[in-house]
């Protein structure tokens, strides 16, 4: 994926004036909300659990090499095959190798954030591999040509009105008097599309919420079914996982999955969780020949025993940008990359580097609502703040910011200066306000009075006014 | 006599950079709530900021040379109280963060537990749940971000408020979503943050409120800018001008039209 990071600015201007995309945000600001608090509320341990899906992620990452171990032997133990990736392209390889050996030529898939991550759709493409996503909303940016702008509602930057048409377009054999006006006929419809690309496809793509490292088990969780189809119907099925998604055993998984979908959809469950243990057995009524597990690292164990260790607790649950003022403004594609909104401003920086992607980590206000609804409490400002520092460290910001933030600094940490000034300049400024009080443009202040007013200072400043009366007071008892 | 004015606490009173070069009133009607409290409230020379815009930039080490003038301006006192979540916040949480493993830290602990942010001092350390203001109109409420989740604030000024005789407060939609402020975020990202005190604008419109009140003023004067930018007829102030009954002076940004 084509990495626009570096252009946040421009893409955030874009997504502004993009009247589609903010009638379609309006959706995530009113969709998800409500929907997570109630699903809180009705659960009077959620903050329990909270903690306590904490404290499973915190004891894995402390002993992650004996975790991923334990569960590459229990993988083979049931027939499956375990293959590490220390980066995507060493991933994209394994992963068309076994392909290859099937000779595929369609993939299904099932959603898939780390297969995002590595660009594997048009890898295959290029490899003349045919990637079918199953998912209703990847299906949906599929037939765009689109990337995901959210991380569990991929087309939620899109209209009912736009996909509706978009389905037109597509497929064309269709009666074109259908009525499409309801979403559950285009999830149908799309369902009637994909029934039989199920049935084509010789290897199945999904990703995994969870691995158990117990059991050797991969975890998914839909609502559609979708992703249960992928994995059971082709002769192949590949689980593409990132290092942190491994927990210890099957009940750590249930613990997680209980704060899992209340803060991503505001369900207690999602519709399907589907748990998969190496190819078919004999006994079993359907399953692959072959089971496939591909773990993904890319950077991700570089992260260990930093500031940003907290950042793999993520379960990928997108409450962060739900709640996110800044994504709820732009939407995820402004981002530039895979991973958009507060858990996309830490990890990205990350991923692709802090020189591409410093814009991210800034773009918050530090309101803190993604800490305050992240069901693993990732501290996502405090880590915001620790790729500030490090942009500053190497000098990334821009020259203005830093001269700027060094002049006001230089007279912050000099007290007398500082009032020596003030009483100087606030009165001036004072007076230049005028009778309307606030300024409608001020030189060096652009980045204000582009969209408001500036109010002007009341009079003098405040401690002048207060060393005054104080004397004052002094000369009166004397 | 004597006995009394030794029990009375004293206060350092970290009137913060903004209230000192922008809206002076907000310090006076702060030490007036503050003394009928029953404190003392002294207000030292040598303070200038909390430091955010450097802590926030990423810029520790002139935080830390700013932190460290706070820490010894203040530190003598029984309390610090600030007239902002988002200071205090910045005082009472980020300090100890920002002094780990600092000669400073135990220093850096023990001033931060004494600071507060002014109306849950007034309420939850003072006990103070009434004033004596009175104000006719229908007042409306913005909770600021780090106030609110960092300092737990949201009570303490509406039971104050609902104190004041004549009244009203209508609840703000969304009043705990942020403004689109955020320090330095605001000239960085202009766009961005126009969009979000847009919609802000447009909640604070629809309450139905003729004054906006909120307790952190870069806020306030966010609110205020969008508010007269778009010709609203809505007057602005900080909580603790209303409550002080010193409310009646030009409002924030409020000038000839
Ligand atoms: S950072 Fe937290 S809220 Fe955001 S996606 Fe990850 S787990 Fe969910």
């Amino acid at each position: 994926m084509q990495i626009s990071s570096p252009a946040f600015k421009t893409n955030a201007r874009g997504a502004l004036a993009d009247p589609h995309l903010q009638e379609a945000l309006g959706h995530v600001r009113s969709g998800f909300i409500d929907k997570r608090q109630k699903a809180v509320d009705a659960l009077p341990e959620f903050d329990a659990l909270r903690e306590s899906a904490r404290a499973i992620k915190d004891h894995t990452l402390a002993h992650l090499d004996l975790y991923l171990e334990a569960y590459e032997e229990k993988v083979k133990a049931s027939g499956g095959h375990v293959h590490w990736a220390e980066t995507a392209a060493d991933a994209r390889s394994v992963i068309l190798d076994i392909c290859r050996a099937v000779g595929a030529r369609t993939v299904t898939k099932g959603k898939s954030m780390i297969t995002e991550e590595i660009g594997l759709n048009e890898f295959f493409e290029k490899e003349g591999i045919r990637p079918v996503e199953t998912d209703l909303g990847e299906y949906i940016i599929q037939l765009r040509g689109e990337h995901p702008s959210h991380i569990i509602a991929p087309a939620v930057h899109l209209t009912r009105d736009q996909v509706e048409a978009d389905f037109r377009r597509a497929h064309n054999h269709l009666p074109p008097t259908r009525d499409l006006t309801e979403p559950a006929s285009l999830l149908s419809e799309a369902r009637e599309v994909l029934r039989a690309q199920y049935f084509a496809a010789d290897v199945g793509i999904t990703g995994a919420n969870f691995l158990v490292a117990e059991t050797g088990s991969s975890i998914i969780v839909t609502n559609e079914g979708n992703g249960d189809l992928t994995q059971i119907l082709p002769r192949v099925h590949i689980v593409v996982a990132s290092i942190e998604k491994i927990v210890p055993t099957l009940a750590d998984a249930s613990q997680i999955l209980r704060v899992l979908a209340r803060s991503a959809t505001g369900q207690e469950m999602s519709v399907y969780t589907t748990v998969s243990t190496g190819p078919r057995r004999p006994e079993d009524p359907d399953g692959p020949d072959e089971y496939h597990v591909v773990l993904l690292d890319n950077g991700r164990s570089s992260m260990l025993g930093t500031e940003f260790q907290d950042m793999l607790r993520c379960i990928r649950c997108g409450a962060c940008m739900n709640h996110c003022p800044i994504y709820h403004a732009v939407g995820g594609h402004a981002y530039g990359w895979v991973y958009p909104g507060p858990m996309g401003a830490v990890l990205t920086p990350s991923l692709i580097g802090v020189d591409k992607a410093g814009h991210l980590p800034n773009a918050s206000t530090f309101c803190g609502r993604c800490e305050a609804v992240c069901p693993m409490h990732i501290p996502l400002p405090k880590m915001m703040r620790h790729w500030r520092e490090r942009e500053f460290a190497r000098g990334l910001n821009p020259a203005t910011q830093r001269y700027g933030l060094k002049a006001w600094a230089f007279f912050a940490r000099r007290p007398r200066l500082y009032r020596l000034a003030a009483s100087f300049a606030i009165p001036a400024l004072s007076a230049f306000g005028g009778a309307r009080r606030r300024f409608r443009y001020l030189p060096f202040a652009g980045g204000w009075t582009r969209h408001r007013d500036l109010p002007a200072p009341e009079s003098r400043t405040f401690l002048q006014q207060w060393r005054d009366r104080e004397t004052r007071k002094q000369e009166a008892r004397t | 006599m004597r006995q009394e004015t030794l029990k009375r606490p004293r206060v350092g009173l970290f009137v913060t950079c903004l209230v000192d070069l922008f809206r002076p009133t907000v310090g006076f009607a702060s030490v007036k709530l503050l003394e009928e409290a029953g404190c003392e409230v002294e207000v030292p020379m040598a303070q200038t900021c909390c430091g955010q815009p450097a802590y926030n930039s990423g810029d520790r080490e002139d935080t830390i040379a700013i932190a460290t003038n706070t820490i010894k301006t203040f530190e003598e006192y029984d309390y610090i109280v600030a007239p902002s979540g988002s200071c205090a916040g910045m005082l009472r949480k980020h300090y100890p963060a920002l002094f780990k493993d600092h000669a400073w830290e135990a220093r850096a602990a023990a001033f931060s537990a004494k600071v507060h942010e002014l109306m849950s001092f007034l309420v939850d350390v003072m006990g103070v749940d009434a004033v004596s203001a009175a104000r006719e109109g229908n007042v409306t409420y913005h909770d600021s971000c780090s106030g609110l989740r960092e300092l737990g604030i949201r009570e303490q000024p509406r039971r104050l408020l609902g104190s004041v005789l004549g009244l009203k407060l209508k609840e703000l939609k969304d009043s705990d979503v942020c403004c689109g402020f955020g320090g330095t975020f605001c000239v960085k990202y202009p766009d961005i943050s126009n969009k979000i005190v847009e919609e802000k604008a447009a909640n604070i419109q629809a309450s139905g409120a003729d004054t906006l009140l909120a307790g952190d003023l870069g806020c306030l004067m966010n609110m205020a800018g969008k508010l007269q930018r778009q010709g609203a007829d809505i007057e602005v102030r900080h909580v603790a001008e209303v409550l002080a009954g010193m409310d009646d002076g030009p409002a924030i940004g409020g000038g000839e039209r």
